[in-house]
Protein backbone atom coordinates (compact mmCIF):
# COMPACT_ATOMS: atom_id res chain seq x y z
CA UNK A 1 0.00 0.00 0.00
CA UNK A 2 2.86 2.36 0.85
CA UNK A 3 4.51 1.57 -2.47
CA UNK A 4 1.35 2.52 -4.29
CA UNK A 5 1.15 5.87 -2.50
CA UNK A 6 4.72 6.62 -3.55
CA UNK A 7 3.96 5.79 -7.15
CA UNK A 8 0.95 8.08 -7.14
CA UNK A 9 3.11 10.86 -5.71
CA UNK A 10 5.70 10.29 -8.40
CA UNK A 11 3.13 10.32 -11.20
CA UNK A 12 1.70 13.54 -9.76
CA UNK A 13 5.17 15.08 -9.80
CA UNK A 14 5.78 14.03 -13.39
CA UNK A 15 2.44 15.54 -14.31
CA UNK A 16 3.56 18.81 -12.72
CA UNK A 17 6.71 18.71 -14.84
CA UNK A 18 4.66 18.10 -17.96
CA UNK A 19 1.88 20.65 -17.48
CA UNK A 20 3.82 23.88 -18.24
CA UNK A 21 5.36 22.20 -21.30
CA UNK A 22 1.96 20.97 -22.40
CA UNK A 23 0.62 24.51 -22.03
CA UNK A 24 3.33 25.85 -24.32
CA UNK A 25 2.58 23.08 -26.84
CA UNK A 26 -1.10 24.04 -26.66
CA UNK A 27 -0.22 27.70 -27.39
CA UNK A 28 2.09 26.76 -30.24
CA UNK A 29 -0.75 25.00 -32.08
CA UNK A 30 -3.06 28.02 -32.05
CA UNK A 31 -2.82 31.37 -33.78
CA UNK A 32 -2.35 34.55 -31.80
CA UNK A 33 -5.88 35.94 -32.17
CA UNK A 34 -7.30 32.64 -30.94
CA UNK A 35 -4.94 32.59 -27.92
CA UNK A 36 -5.87 36.10 -26.85
CA UNK A 37 -9.62 35.79 -27.43
CA UNK A 38 -10.51 32.38 -26.01
CA UNK A 39 -9.16 30.49 -23.03
CA UNK A 40 -9.11 26.81 -23.87
CA UNK A 41 -7.45 23.79 -22.26
CA UNK A 42 -6.71 22.23 -25.62
CA UNK A 43 -6.33 23.62 -29.14
CA UNK A 44 -9.77 23.31 -30.78
CA UNK A 45 -8.71 24.00 -34.36
CA UNK A 46 -5.11 22.83 -34.57
CA UNK A 47 -2.98 25.02 -36.81
CA UNK A 48 0.65 24.45 -37.71
CA UNK A 49 0.95 28.04 -38.96
CA UNK A 50 3.47 29.01 -36.28
CA UNK A 51 5.77 26.11 -37.16
CA UNK A 52 5.41 26.81 -40.88
CA UNK A 53 6.45 30.40 -40.22
CA UNK A 54 9.55 29.31 -38.27
CA UNK A 55 10.62 26.91 -41.02
CA UNK A 56 10.07 29.36 -43.87
CA UNK A 57 11.32 32.64 -42.39
CA UNK A 58 15.16 32.78 -42.40
CA UNK A 59 15.24 35.23 -39.48
CA UNK A 60 13.74 32.42 -37.38
CA UNK A 61 15.16 29.18 -38.75
CA UNK A 62 18.68 30.57 -39.15
CA UNK A 63 18.66 30.95 -35.36
CA UNK A 64 18.60 27.16 -35.05
CA UNK A 65 21.25 26.70 -37.73
CA UNK A 66 23.56 29.22 -36.01
CA UNK A 67 23.06 27.65 -32.61
CA UNK A 68 23.77 24.15 -33.95
CA UNK A 69 26.94 25.39 -35.68
CA UNK A 70 28.51 26.97 -32.61
CA UNK A 71 27.33 24.19 -30.30
CA UNK A 72 29.03 21.64 -32.58
CA UNK A 73 32.26 23.65 -32.80
CA UNK A 74 32.27 24.03 -29.03
CA UNK A 75 31.70 20.31 -28.43
CA UNK A 76 34.55 19.38 -30.77
CA UNK A 77 37.00 21.87 -29.22
CA UNK A 78 36.02 20.90 -25.67
CA UNK A 79 36.44 17.16 -26.29
CA UNK A 80 39.67 17.54 -28.26
CA UNK A 81 41.35 19.55 -25.48
CA UNK A 82 39.82 17.73 -22.56
CA UNK A 83 40.60 14.12 -23.57
CA UNK A 84 44.40 14.31 -23.14
CA UNK A 85 44.12 16.59 -20.10
CA UNK A 86 41.67 14.27 -18.35
CA UNK A 87 44.05 11.36 -19.05
CA UNK A 88 46.89 13.31 -17.45
CA UNK A 89 44.80 14.07 -14.35
CA UNK A 90 43.59 10.50 -13.97
CA UNK A 91 46.99 8.80 -14.48
CA UNK A 92 49.76 11.15 -13.40
CA UNK A 93 50.86 13.19 -10.46
CA UNK A 94 52.64 16.29 -11.62
CA UNK A 95 53.71 19.68 -10.37
CA UNK A 96 50.64 21.80 -9.62
CA UNK A 97 48.04 19.21 -10.59
CA UNK A 98 45.78 19.97 -7.62
CA UNK A 99 45.97 23.72 -8.18
CA UNK A 100 45.33 23.31 -11.90
CA UNK A 101 42.26 21.17 -11.20
CA UNK A 102 40.93 23.72 -8.72
CA UNK A 103 41.51 26.54 -11.18
CA UNK A 104 39.51 24.64 -13.82
CA UNK A 105 36.69 24.21 -11.30
CA UNK A 106 36.59 27.95 -10.57
CA UNK A 107 35.90 28.57 -14.26
CA UNK A 108 32.95 26.19 -14.23
CA UNK A 109 31.65 28.19 -11.25
CA UNK A 110 32.51 31.68 -12.52
CA UNK A 111 29.56 33.99 -13.19
CA UNK A 112 29.32 34.51 -16.96
CA UNK A 113 28.15 38.08 -16.24
CA UNK A 114 31.66 38.85 -14.92
CA UNK A 115 33.21 37.94 -18.26
CA UNK A 116 30.69 39.78 -20.38
CA UNK A 117 32.46 43.10 -20.81
CA UNK A 118 35.99 41.80 -21.37
CA UNK A 119 34.70 39.20 -23.83
CA UNK A 120 33.11 41.86 -25.92
CA UNK A 121 36.40 43.81 -25.91
CA UNK A 122 38.54 40.73 -26.54
CA UNK A 123 36.51 39.41 -29.44
CA UNK A 124 36.17 42.89 -30.96
CA UNK A 125 39.97 43.15 -30.94
CA UNK A 126 40.24 39.90 -32.90
CA UNK A 127 37.34 40.93 -35.15
CA UNK A 128 35.35 37.90 -34.08
CA UNK A 129 32.11 39.55 -32.97
CA UNK A 130 29.10 37.99 -34.68
CA UNK A 131 30.94 34.80 -35.66
CA UNK A 132 30.14 31.26 -34.57
CA UNK A 133 33.68 30.67 -33.40
CA UNK A 134 33.41 33.54 -30.90
CA UNK A 135 30.45 32.00 -29.12
CA UNK A 136 32.00 28.52 -29.33
CA UNK A 137 35.22 29.80 -27.71
CA UNK A 138 33.32 31.76 -25.05
CA UNK A 139 31.40 28.64 -24.07
CA UNK A 140 34.72 26.83 -23.63
CA UNK A 141 35.04 28.82 -20.39
CA UNK A 142 32.68 26.43 -18.62
CA UNK A 143 32.52 23.47 -21.03
CA UNK A 144 36.23 22.60 -21.13
CA UNK A 145 36.50 22.32 -17.32
CA UNK A 146 33.26 20.36 -17.27
CA UNK A 147 34.54 17.98 -19.94
CA UNK A 148 37.82 17.45 -18.08
CA UNK A 149 35.96 16.66 -14.87
CA UNK A 150 33.50 14.20 -16.38
CA UNK A 151 36.12 12.42 -18.49
CA UNK A 152 38.50 12.16 -15.55
CA UNK A 153 35.76 10.41 -13.60
CA UNK A 154 35.21 7.86 -16.36
CA UNK A 155 38.95 7.34 -16.99
CA UNK A 156 39.68 6.69 -13.33
CA UNK A 157 37.33 3.71 -13.58
CA UNK A 158 39.68 2.02 -16.10
CA UNK A 159 42.48 0.07 -14.39
CA UNK A 160 45.97 1.38 -15.05
CA UNK A 161 47.16 -2.15 -15.85
CA UNK A 162 45.58 -1.80 -19.29
CA UNK A 163 47.85 1.13 -20.10
CA UNK A 164 50.90 -0.70 -18.77
CA UNK A 165 50.17 -3.83 -20.78
CA UNK A 166 49.71 -1.82 -23.96
CA UNK A 167 52.98 0.04 -23.48
CA UNK A 168 54.82 -3.24 -22.84
CA UNK A 169 53.29 -4.58 -26.06
CA UNK A 170 54.99 -1.70 -27.84
CA UNK A 171 52.11 0.65 -28.44
CA UNK A 172 53.09 4.30 -28.79
CA UNK A 173 51.08 6.69 -26.60
CA UNK A 174 48.98 8.25 -29.42
CA UNK A 175 48.21 4.84 -30.93
CA UNK A 176 47.27 3.38 -27.53
CA UNK A 177 45.17 6.42 -26.67
CA UNK A 178 43.18 6.46 -29.90
CA UNK A 179 42.81 2.77 -30.71
CA UNK A 180 42.51 1.26 -27.21
CA UNK A 181 41.78 3.83 -24.55
CA UNK A 182 39.12 6.02 -26.18
CA UNK A 183 37.02 3.00 -27.26
CA UNK A 184 37.16 1.79 -23.65
CA UNK A 185 35.62 5.00 -22.35
CA UNK A 186 33.28 5.62 -25.27
CA UNK A 187 30.31 5.89 -22.91
CA UNK A 188 32.13 8.65 -21.07
CA UNK A 189 32.97 10.43 -24.32
CA UNK A 190 29.33 10.24 -25.35
CA UNK A 191 28.11 11.63 -22.05
CA UNK A 192 30.69 14.41 -22.12
CA UNK A 193 29.72 15.36 -25.67
CA UNK A 194 26.11 15.42 -24.55
CA UNK A 195 26.84 17.73 -21.64
CA UNK A 196 28.96 20.10 -23.74
CA UNK A 197 26.18 20.16 -26.31
CA UNK A 198 23.59 20.81 -23.65
CA UNK A 199 25.31 23.57 -21.68
CA UNK A 200 26.24 25.37 -24.88
CA UNK A 201 22.69 25.01 -26.19
CA UNK A 202 20.97 26.40 -23.08
CA UNK A 203 23.31 29.35 -22.48
CA UNK A 204 21.97 32.82 -23.25
CA UNK A 205 24.21 35.61 -21.98
CA UNK A 206 27.36 35.08 -24.10
CA UNK A 207 25.38 33.89 -27.10
CA UNK A 208 23.35 37.09 -27.07
CA UNK A 209 26.20 39.50 -26.36
CA UNK A 210 28.67 38.16 -28.91
CA UNK A 211 26.30 37.99 -31.87
CA UNK A 212 24.48 40.62 -33.90
CA UNK A 213 22.80 39.05 -36.92
CA UNK A 214 25.01 36.64 -38.86
CA UNK A 215 25.50 34.22 -35.98
CA UNK A 216 22.51 35.09 -33.81
CA UNK A 217 21.15 31.94 -32.13
CA UNK A 218 17.51 31.16 -31.53
CA UNK A 219 17.65 31.91 -27.79
CA UNK A 220 18.76 35.48 -28.55
CA UNK A 221 16.15 35.90 -31.28
CA UNK A 222 13.51 34.90 -28.78
CA UNK A 223 14.51 37.39 -26.06
CA UNK A 224 14.53 40.23 -28.53
CA UNK A 225 10.93 39.56 -29.47
CA UNK A 226 9.88 39.44 -25.84
CA UNK A 227 10.38 43.17 -25.41
CA UNK A 228 8.65 44.05 -28.69
CA UNK A 229 5.05 45.22 -28.59
CA UNK A 230 2.32 43.10 -30.11
CA UNK A 231 4.03 39.90 -29.10
CA UNK A 232 3.02 36.79 -31.03
CA UNK A 233 2.54 34.21 -28.27
CA UNK A 234 1.85 31.35 -30.66
CA UNK A 235 5.08 31.92 -32.56
CA UNK A 236 7.06 32.29 -29.35
CA UNK A 237 5.58 29.03 -28.01
CA UNK A 238 6.37 27.18 -31.25
CA UNK A 239 9.99 28.31 -30.97
CA UNK A 240 10.08 27.25 -27.35
CA UNK A 241 8.87 23.77 -28.28
CA UNK A 242 11.42 23.51 -31.10
CA UNK A 243 14.31 24.39 -28.76
CA UNK A 244 13.41 21.38 -26.60
CA UNK A 245 13.59 18.96 -29.55
CA UNK A 246 17.40 18.55 -29.92
CA UNK A 247 17.87 17.72 -26.23
CA UNK A 248 14.90 15.37 -26.22
CA UNK A 249 16.33 13.52 -29.24
CA UNK A 250 19.69 12.71 -27.67
CA UNK A 251 18.64 12.24 -24.05
CA UNK A 252 17.62 8.62 -24.57
CA UNK A 253 21.15 7.52 -25.40
CA UNK A 254 22.71 8.90 -22.24
CA UNK A 255 19.86 8.30 -19.75
CA UNK A 256 21.86 5.90 -17.58
CA UNK A 257 24.87 8.20 -17.32
CA UNK A 258 23.10 11.51 -16.71
CA UNK A 259 23.65 11.57 -12.96
CA UNK A 260 27.35 10.87 -13.38
CA UNK A 261 27.64 13.73 -15.82
CA UNK A 262 25.85 16.18 -13.57
CA UNK A 263 28.00 15.10 -10.65
CA UNK A 264 31.04 16.16 -12.72
CA UNK A 265 32.04 12.52 -13.10
CA UNK A 266 32.10 12.02 -9.35
CA UNK A 267 29.35 9.43 -8.75
CA UNK B 1 39.45 3.99 -6.65
CA UNK B 2 42.37 6.09 -5.39
CA UNK B 3 44.88 4.23 -7.52
CA UNK B 4 48.57 4.85 -7.34
CA UNK B 5 49.46 7.47 -9.94
CA UNK B 6 52.63 7.76 -12.00
CA UNK B 7 54.74 10.73 -11.13
CA UNK B 8 55.78 12.57 -14.29
CA UNK B 9 55.85 16.30 -14.98
CA UNK B 10 55.67 15.63 -18.72
CA UNK B 11 51.95 15.14 -18.14
CA UNK B 12 51.82 18.93 -18.46
CA UNK B 13 52.10 18.50 -22.23
CA UNK B 14 48.74 16.73 -22.14
CA UNK B 15 47.18 19.51 -20.07
CA UNK B 16 48.63 22.29 -22.21
CA UNK B 17 45.75 22.57 -24.75
CA UNK B 18 43.22 22.95 -21.95
CA UNK B 19 45.45 25.49 -20.25
CA UNK B 20 45.77 27.58 -23.43
CA UNK B 21 42.05 27.52 -24.26
CA UNK B 22 40.89 28.30 -20.73
CA UNK B 23 43.58 30.93 -20.24
CA UNK B 24 42.36 32.67 -23.38
CA UNK B 25 38.79 32.63 -22.07
CA UNK B 26 39.53 33.28 -18.41
CA UNK B 27 42.86 34.91 -17.59
CA UNK B 28 43.06 37.57 -20.33
CA UNK B 29 39.47 38.75 -19.75
CA UNK B 30 39.99 38.81 -15.99
CA UNK B 31 43.06 41.00 -16.43
CA UNK B 32 40.95 43.37 -18.53
CA UNK B 33 38.44 43.56 -15.69
CA UNK B 34 41.18 44.38 -13.19
CA UNK B 35 42.39 47.06 -15.59
CA UNK B 36 38.93 48.63 -15.89
CA UNK B 37 38.30 48.51 -12.18
CA UNK B 38 41.24 50.80 -11.46
CA UNK B 39 40.59 53.44 -14.12
CA UNK B 40 38.02 55.96 -15.21
CA UNK B 41 37.56 55.50 -18.93
CA UNK B 42 36.26 58.41 -20.99
CA UNK B 43 36.99 56.91 -24.38
CA UNK B 44 39.69 55.05 -26.31
CA UNK B 45 43.11 56.09 -25.06
CA UNK B 46 41.64 58.47 -22.53
CA UNK B 47 41.67 56.86 -19.11
CA UNK B 48 42.61 58.12 -15.66
CA UNK B 49 43.97 55.92 -12.90
CA UNK B 50 41.57 56.17 -9.95
CA UNK B 51 42.92 53.50 -7.60
CA UNK B 52 40.37 51.90 -5.31
CA UNK B 53 37.66 54.51 -5.82
CA UNK B 54 35.31 52.15 -7.71
CA UNK B 55 35.73 49.49 -5.07
CA UNK B 56 34.79 51.98 -2.36
CA UNK B 57 31.80 53.06 -4.42
CA UNK B 58 30.59 49.50 -5.01
CA UNK B 59 31.16 48.33 -1.44
CA UNK B 60 28.95 51.14 -0.16
CA UNK B 61 26.36 50.79 -2.95
CA UNK B 62 23.04 49.99 -1.29
CA UNK B 63 21.63 48.49 -4.51
CA UNK B 64 24.52 46.02 -4.51
CA UNK B 65 23.86 45.17 -0.87
CA UNK B 66 20.18 44.64 -1.65
CA UNK B 67 20.98 42.43 -4.64
CA UNK B 68 23.41 40.40 -2.52
CA UNK B 69 20.78 39.99 0.20
CA UNK B 70 18.19 38.85 -2.37
CA UNK B 71 20.77 36.48 -3.82
CA UNK B 72 21.39 34.81 -0.46
CA UNK B 73 17.66 34.57 0.23
CA UNK B 74 17.04 33.07 -3.20
CA UNK B 75 19.88 30.54 -3.04
CA UNK B 76 18.91 29.60 0.53
CA UNK B 77 15.29 28.99 -0.44
CA UNK B 78 16.42 26.97 -3.44
CA UNK B 79 18.37 24.60 -1.20
CA UNK B 80 15.63 24.37 1.44
CA UNK B 81 13.03 23.31 -1.10
CA UNK B 82 14.96 21.40 -3.76
CA UNK B 83 17.12 19.13 -1.60
CA UNK B 84 14.33 17.48 0.49
CA UNK B 85 12.04 17.32 -2.54
CA UNK B 86 14.77 15.76 -4.67
CA UNK B 87 15.44 13.10 -2.01
CA UNK B 88 11.72 12.27 -1.80
CA UNK B 89 11.46 11.88 -5.57
CA UNK B 90 14.57 9.70 -5.72
CA UNK B 91 13.14 7.44 -2.99
CA UNK B 92 9.87 7.10 -4.88
CA UNK B 93 11.44 6.21 -8.21
CA UNK B 94 11.12 2.63 -9.50
CA UNK B 95 14.20 0.45 -9.13
CA UNK B 96 13.74 -1.83 -12.13
CA UNK B 97 11.71 -2.31 -15.26
CA UNK B 98 10.71 0.10 -17.99
CA UNK B 99 9.75 2.70 -15.38
CA UNK B 100 13.41 3.45 -14.67
CA UNK B 101 14.24 4.74 -18.14
CA UNK B 102 10.92 6.54 -18.42
CA UNK B 103 11.45 8.31 -15.09
CA UNK B 104 15.03 9.28 -15.90
CA UNK B 105 14.09 10.77 -19.25
CA UNK B 106 11.08 12.64 -17.83
CA UNK B 107 13.23 14.04 -15.04
CA UNK B 108 15.89 15.21 -17.46
CA UNK B 109 13.62 17.13 -19.80
CA UNK B 110 13.47 20.41 -17.80
CA UNK B 111 17.27 20.37 -17.62
CA UNK B 112 17.61 20.40 -21.40
CA UNK B 113 15.52 23.45 -22.13
CA UNK B 114 17.38 26.71 -22.90
CA UNK B 115 17.32 28.87 -19.79
CA UNK B 116 15.44 31.80 -21.25
CA UNK B 117 12.89 29.40 -22.77
CA UNK B 118 12.28 28.23 -19.19
CA UNK B 119 11.34 31.85 -18.47
CA UNK B 120 9.10 31.95 -21.54
CA UNK B 121 7.36 28.72 -20.52
CA UNK B 122 6.55 30.19 -17.12
CA UNK B 123 5.37 33.50 -18.53
CA UNK B 124 2.97 31.65 -20.80
CA UNK B 125 1.93 29.36 -17.95
CA UNK B 126 1.29 32.02 -15.30
CA UNK B 127 0.01 35.08 -17.19
CA UNK B 128 -3.39 36.18 -15.86
CA UNK B 129 -4.85 36.43 -19.36
CA UNK B 130 -3.58 33.36 -21.24
CA UNK B 131 -1.77 31.22 -18.65
CA UNK B 132 -3.32 28.04 -17.26
CA UNK B 133 -2.09 28.75 -13.73
CA UNK B 134 -2.85 32.48 -13.81
CA UNK B 135 -6.40 32.01 -15.06
CA UNK B 136 -7.06 29.14 -12.66
CA UNK B 137 -5.80 30.86 -9.51
CA UNK B 138 -7.69 34.06 -10.31
CA UNK B 139 -10.90 32.15 -10.99
CA UNK B 140 -10.80 30.93 -7.37
CA UNK B 141 -11.07 34.54 -6.15
CA UNK B 142 -8.88 33.86 -3.13
CA UNK B 143 -6.46 36.74 -3.60
CA UNK B 144 -7.23 40.38 -2.84
CA UNK B 145 -5.00 41.49 -5.73
CA UNK B 146 -5.36 39.31 -8.86
CA UNK B 147 -2.35 37.10 -9.50
CA UNK B 148 0.11 38.67 -11.94
CA UNK B 149 3.85 38.27 -11.50
CA UNK B 150 4.42 41.84 -12.66
CA UNK B 151 2.01 43.28 -10.09
CA UNK B 152 3.49 42.41 -6.72
CA UNK B 153 6.96 41.40 -5.54
CA UNK B 154 5.55 38.42 -3.62
CA UNK B 155 3.86 37.09 -6.78
CA UNK B 156 7.06 37.55 -8.73
CA UNK B 157 9.00 35.62 -6.09
CA UNK B 158 6.43 32.82 -5.97
CA UNK B 159 6.54 32.46 -9.75
CA UNK B 160 10.32 32.58 -9.73
CA UNK B 161 10.64 29.95 -7.00
CA UNK B 162 8.11 27.68 -8.71
CA UNK B 163 10.10 28.01 -11.93
CA UNK B 164 13.40 27.36 -10.21
CA UNK B 165 12.07 24.30 -8.35
CA UNK B 166 10.48 23.00 -11.55
CA UNK B 167 13.72 23.52 -13.47
CA UNK B 168 16.38 22.15 -11.12
CA UNK B 169 14.81 19.71 -8.62
CA UNK B 170 15.23 16.93 -11.22
CA UNK B 171 19.00 17.41 -10.97
CA UNK B 172 18.93 16.74 -7.22
CA UNK B 173 16.63 13.76 -7.78
CA UNK B 174 18.92 12.30 -10.48
CA UNK B 175 21.98 12.58 -8.25
CA UNK B 176 20.20 11.07 -5.23
CA UNK B 177 18.85 8.27 -7.37
CA UNK B 178 22.37 7.43 -8.56
CA UNK B 179 23.48 7.37 -4.92
CA UNK B 180 20.60 5.09 -3.90
CA UNK B 181 21.26 2.64 -6.72
CA UNK B 182 24.82 2.16 -5.46
CA UNK B 183 23.59 0.65 -2.17
CA UNK B 184 24.05 -3.15 -2.23
CA UNK B 185 20.89 -5.22 -1.78
CA UNK B 186 22.50 -6.97 1.22
CA UNK B 187 22.07 -3.82 3.32
CA UNK B 188 18.31 -3.92 2.80
CA UNK B 189 18.15 -7.63 3.51
CA UNK B 190 19.98 -7.12 6.81
CA UNK B 191 17.57 -4.32 7.69
CA UNK B 192 14.59 -6.60 6.93
CA UNK B 193 15.94 -9.33 9.16
CA UNK B 194 16.37 -6.79 11.98
CA UNK B 195 12.80 -5.60 11.38
CA UNK B 196 13.94 -2.02 10.82
CA UNK B 197 11.28 0.61 10.10
CA UNK B 198 11.24 2.54 6.82
CA UNK B 199 12.49 5.57 8.70
CA UNK B 200 15.38 3.62 10.23
CA UNK B 201 16.34 2.31 6.78
CA UNK B 202 16.38 5.85 5.47
CA UNK B 203 18.20 7.33 8.45
CA UNK B 204 20.88 4.67 8.93
CA UNK B 205 21.36 3.19 5.45
CA UNK B 206 20.14 5.44 2.66
CA UNK B 207 21.02 8.89 4.01
CA UNK B 208 24.64 8.03 4.95
CA UNK B 209 25.12 6.35 1.57
CA UNK B 210 23.84 9.44 -0.21
CA UNK B 211 26.28 11.74 1.58
CA UNK B 212 28.58 12.04 -1.42
CA UNK B 213 25.94 12.81 -4.02
CA UNK B 214 24.13 15.14 -1.63
CA UNK B 215 27.32 17.14 -1.12
CA UNK B 216 27.59 17.55 -4.87
CA UNK B 217 23.91 18.40 -5.22
CA UNK B 218 23.98 21.05 -2.47
CA UNK B 219 27.08 22.71 -3.79
CA UNK B 220 26.06 22.62 -7.47
CA UNK B 221 22.65 24.06 -6.66
CA UNK B 222 24.15 26.71 -4.41
CA UNK B 223 26.72 27.81 -6.99
CA UNK B 224 24.43 27.71 -10.00
CA UNK B 225 21.60 29.54 -8.27
CA UNK B 226 24.16 32.14 -7.23
CA UNK B 227 24.94 32.83 -10.90
CA UNK B 228 21.35 32.82 -12.12
CA UNK B 229 20.65 35.23 -14.96
CA UNK B 230 18.64 34.08 -17.96
CA UNK B 231 15.55 32.67 -16.23
CA UNK B 232 14.63 35.70 -14.07
CA UNK B 233 15.74 37.97 -16.91
CA UNK B 234 13.22 36.35 -19.23
CA UNK B 235 10.50 36.02 -16.60
CA UNK B 236 10.55 39.26 -14.61
CA UNK B 237 13.42 41.30 -16.05
CA UNK B 238 14.43 41.94 -12.42
CA UNK B 239 11.14 43.57 -11.51
CA UNK B 240 8.67 44.66 -10.32
CA UNK B 241 10.95 47.52 -9.31
CA UNK B 242 14.21 45.85 -8.37
CA UNK B 243 12.65 43.13 -6.25
CA UNK B 244 13.97 40.21 -8.28
CA UNK B 245 17.25 41.81 -9.36
CA UNK B 246 19.94 39.30 -8.45
CA UNK B 247 23.69 39.85 -8.66
CA UNK B 248 24.13 38.84 -12.31
CA UNK B 249 21.12 40.85 -13.46
CA UNK B 250 22.34 43.93 -11.64
CA UNK B 251 25.84 43.48 -13.02
CA UNK B 252 24.65 43.16 -16.61
CA UNK B 253 22.42 46.22 -16.17
CA UNK B 254 25.35 48.18 -14.83
CA UNK B 255 27.77 47.02 -17.51
CA UNK B 256 25.70 47.12 -20.69
CA UNK B 257 22.80 49.38 -19.78
CA UNK B 258 24.56 52.27 -18.12
CA UNK B 259 28.09 51.62 -19.43
CA UNK B 260 29.61 52.30 -16.03
CA UNK B 261 32.71 50.30 -16.87
CA UNK B 262 34.74 51.11 -13.76
CA UNK B 263 32.10 50.33 -11.13
CA UNK B 264 30.91 47.32 -13.12
CA UNK B 265 34.45 45.95 -13.23
CA UNK B 266 34.94 46.50 -9.50
CA UNK B 267 31.60 44.77 -8.90
CA UNK B 268 32.69 41.89 -11.16
CA UNK B 269 35.81 41.29 -9.13
CA UNK B 270 33.99 41.42 -5.80
CA UNK B 271 31.40 38.98 -7.21
CA UNK B 272 34.15 36.76 -8.57
CA UNK B 273 35.95 36.67 -5.23
CA UNK B 274 32.77 35.63 -3.42
CA UNK B 275 32.31 32.83 -5.96
CA UNK B 276 35.97 31.85 -5.63
CA UNK B 277 35.50 31.47 -1.89
CA UNK B 278 32.53 29.15 -2.45
CA UNK B 279 34.44 27.21 -5.10
CA UNK B 280 37.22 26.62 -2.60
CA UNK B 281 34.76 25.28 -0.03
CA UNK B 282 33.22 23.12 -2.78
CA UNK B 283 36.60 21.71 -3.78
CA UNK B 284 37.55 20.88 -0.20
CA UNK B 285 34.19 19.19 0.37
CA UNK B 286 34.62 17.12 -2.79
CA UNK B 287 38.12 16.06 -1.79
CA UNK B 288 36.80 14.94 1.59
CA UNK B 289 34.06 12.95 -0.11
CA UNK B 290 36.71 11.25 -2.26
CA UNK B 291 38.85 10.50 0.78
CA UNK B 292 35.99 9.16 2.89
CA UNK B 293 33.86 6.27 1.79
CA UNK B 294 33.79 5.94 -1.96
CA UNK B 295 30.37 6.62 -3.34
CA UNK B 296 30.09 3.96 -5.98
Amino acid sequence: MRIRKRTIGLILYFALIAVPIYWMLNMSLRNNADILSTFSLYPSGITFGNYVKVFTDPSWYMGYVNAIIYVTINTVISLACALPAAYAFSRYRFLGDGQMFFWLLTNRMAPPAVFLLPYFQLYSTFNLIDTHIAVALAHCLFNVPLAVWILEGFMSGIPKEIDETAFIDGYSFPRFFITIFIPLIRAGVGVTAFFCFMFSWVELLFARTLTVTAAKPIVATMTRTISATGLDWGLLAANGILTIVPGALVIWFVRNHLAKGFALGRV
Amino acid sequence: MMMEKWEDNRAWYLVLPVFVVVAFSAIIPLMTVVNYSLQDIFGPGNAVFVGTEWYKEMLTDTRLHDALGRQFLFSGLVLLIEIPLGILIALAMPKKGWGVSASLVTLAIPLLIPWNVIGTIWIIFTRPDIGLFGVWINSLNLLDVPFDHTARPIYAWITLMAMEVWHWTPLVALLCYAGLRAIPEAYYQAARIDGASAWAVFRYIQLPKMRGVLTIAVLLRWMDSFLIYAEPFALTGGGPGNTTTFLSIYLVKLATGQFDLGPAAAFSLIYFLIVLLFSFIFYQALLNVGRGEKIS
